[in-house]
């Protein structure tokens, strides 16, 4: 199918399928009558179908392939997180062989095992971090946007110190602050993040704001509530979702720094970033590669994957995206 | 124009104070208590209290905070919780390296991508155009280790060239030995400002490349090379250096992974040290050193993009 048009009803050409191929009917369909009148205009705009372009798809593969070893991984493990393929040849990095087919780690863990169990914590925790900064950027930035200059003058003041502020800082000074546990990271990421979240979403709120239809409903006499769920979230909703991957990407980063610095996810549990520090004596004298190789790689396939299904979706959606990395 | 540029760094004076409130007031909501860690567990509560008025721990927090700020402008940066030692003897070696490391970075990595983004402009939509935007668009969600760990295994262990751990001081070692010691993490940084710095400069070009005066000198038949020198460049020097100090910032964050993943002896690595000994006072202010260096730079980056055009000095 090269052309995306639609016919007036709403049907795509291709969903007639058998009935418009004219060797089957004898006569030939036009996939749309060039002579069709409206009589009124459609109830709504043509729906665009999406497709993914190559590098999309392949980008969609990876994630899933992720998703499924974070989900299903656990269970199809070939060894614990913290078993010993090998108890009786206690020897560390070793090369790859039947058993341990990555090889083993600095302590003669199962680095394929542990690649698998990282993929959940690694994910989860990103994951989550990243829904906790769009339910509070999003709830306080679109709070800002309909509740008056004041208020908003407020929030984005606080909002810019801490947006002028590197990550990683932040990171650091919370972790010494209170320690690292799985759930002071969740919610370092989510605070760190929300920011971001809430200079868009009240970029977008404020956008919305002054819009004719937002006017209307106010003339009307209708209620806050009602314009921020009827009026503003419906027309920011598509925008914030398209970027929320964009924003993953950035947390599952900054995560994995924060471990790879020791001071994320803690030993003996795995997780990708913790993973390459902890083998990073392998690279440094030389023993083996694989240790902070399959770990390094697991977390670039997955970011650069979903870089690559983000590129394809916000270049559909006009390219605003794109330019924003 | 000067006014906006007063206010910006009006404002830019504000964030500063608004870090520096940040930064300790976050190390002192933890548990933990500087003298007690001073003084290890044995330490009679009497000795304690003495000490606590020694470090003026028993006043009100804000006539810390401003004792603190005073003592930071002035640079003493108080003394170390872990090791009893001044701050400014602990950093002034590593400061040096970490210096010579970012601004061989930027020596370096800047000028050569600047160069590779706006050669992919010049020819939009060309093979080397698109593998150049492959490979940033790659290298920029990708973690910094990954493209450590590349370089590694394609310089110490296909090439045998270059050390994948940096070990000691700059002393003492010839020009050669140094360049082995420090190509790495230079280039690991280089890579890491060149994704950005690519797609960014190539954009800004590109920005400039479609605007109406272009196509006249396109029409006109000026040749390619100096409409891109002459007319296209000129204009698109506020955004390159916009695009270049926003990347140096960057660099701030860039650089603490980097210096722990080759351990070198720099500032990032004493303040991961800092946090894991949970040293406060070296974590307040190697902090502030950081957040300043990236603040500052942040504020070229707005003022550079104020003096390149002129349609954000009024603003409609």
């Amino acid at each position: 199918m090269s052309n995306e048009t639609l016919t007036p009803g709403g049907a795509h050409p291709d969903m007639l399928g058998g009935m418009t191929d004219p060797e089957k009917t004898g006569h030939f369909v036009a996939p749309y009558d060039e002579g069709v009148s409206f009589d009124e205009l459609p109830d709504s705009a043509p729906k665009e179908r999406f497709r993914l372009s190559l590098t999309g798809w392949i980008g969609a593969i990876i994630v899933v392939f992720w998703l499924l070893v974070a989900v299903f991984g656990p269970f199809i493990a070939p060894w614990g997180e913290n078993d010993l393929p090998f108890p009786d040849d206690y020897s560390e990095f070793q090369s790859p062989r039947a058993g341990a087919w990555l090889g083993t780690d600095v302590e003669d863990r199962d680095i394929l095992s542990r690649i698998v169990f990282g993929a959940g914590r690694t994910i989860g925790i990103a994951f989550a971090a990243t829904i906790l900064a769009y339910v509070l950027g999003v709830v306080l930035g679109i709070g800002a946007a309909v509740s008056g200059p004041k208020v908003d003058m407020v929030m984005s003041r606080i909002n810019d110190a801490f947006l002028s502020l590197p990550t990683i800082m932040l990171g650091l000074v919370v972790v010494a602050a209170v320690g690292s546990s799985i759930p002071v990271l969740i919610c370092t990421a989510g605070l760190i993040y929300a920011t971001v979240v809430f200079r868009l979403a009240r970029a977008l709120g404020m956008e919305i704001m002054v819009m004719d239809f937002v006017e209307a409903a106010k003339a009307r006499g209708e209620g806050r509530w009602w314009i921020i769920t009827r009026e503003i979230w419906p027309n920011a909703a598509m925008p914030l979702i398209t970027d929320f991957g964009l924003r993953l990407i950035y947390v599952i980063l900054f995560i994995s720094s924060l471990s790879f610095l020791g001071l994320g996810v803690q030993p003996p549990q795995a997780d990708w970033g913790s993973m390459v520090r902890e083998n990073l004596g392998a690279l440094q004298y030389g023993e083996s590669v694989f240790p902070v190789l399959a770990p390094a790689l697991s977390i670039a396939t997955l970011t650069v994957a979903i870089n690559l299904v983000v590129d394809d979706v916000s270049a559909q959606a006009g390219g605003r995206l794109s330019k924003r990395l | 124009m000067r006014g906006l540029i007063l206010r910006r760094i009006g404002i830019g004076l504000i964030t500063v104070l608004a870090v520096s409130i940040i930064i300790f007031f976050g190390t002192k909501i933890l548990p933990g208590d500087a003298a007690q860690i001073r003084l290890g567990q044995q330490a009679t509560p009497e000795n304690v209290a003495a000490f606590r008025e020694r470090l003026g721990l028993d006043k009100p927090y804000w006539v810390q905070y401003l004792t603190w700020l005073g003592n930071f402008l002035r640079g003493d940066l108080g003394i170390s919780l872990a090791s009893d030692v001044p701050i400014t003897n602990l950093i002034a070696d590593r400061y040096k390296n970490t210096v010579i490391v970012s601004c061989l970075t930027a020596l370096i990595g800047v000028p050569i991508s600047l160069m590779l983004g706006i050669m992919a402009a010049m020819f939009p939509g060309s093979l080397y155009d698109r593998i150049l935007t492959f490979i940033s668009v790659t290298l920029v969600a990708a973690p910094e280790f990954f493209t450590a760990t590349l370089l590694v295994l394609l310089f110490v262990f296909a090439l045998d060239i270059g050390n994948a751990v940096v070990v000691g001081s700059t002393e003492g070692k010839g020009f050669f030995e140094l360049i082995s010691h420090f190509a790495l993490p230079i280039a690991t940084l280089s890579f890491v400002i060149a994704s950005q710095l690519i797609r960014m400069s190539r954009a800004a070009v590109l920005n400039v490349m479609s605007s109406p005066y272009i196509e006249m000198a396109i029409l006109k038949g000026v040749p390619r090379g100096r409409i891109i020198f002459r007319h296209a460049l000129l204009n698109a020097i506020g955004p390159i250096v916009n695009v270049v100090a926003l990347n140096l910032a960057y660099l701030v964050t860039g650089v603490i992974v980097v210096e722990v993943y080759f351990a070198y002896p720099g500032l990032a690595t004493l303040i991961v040290q800092g946090v894991q000994s949970r040293d406060f006072v070296l974590i307040q202010g190697l902090g502030m050193i950081f957040c300043l260096t990236y603040v500052i730079l942040m504020l070229i980056a707005d003022i550079a993009a104020y003096a390149s055009n002129p349609r954000l000095r009024h603003p409609k």
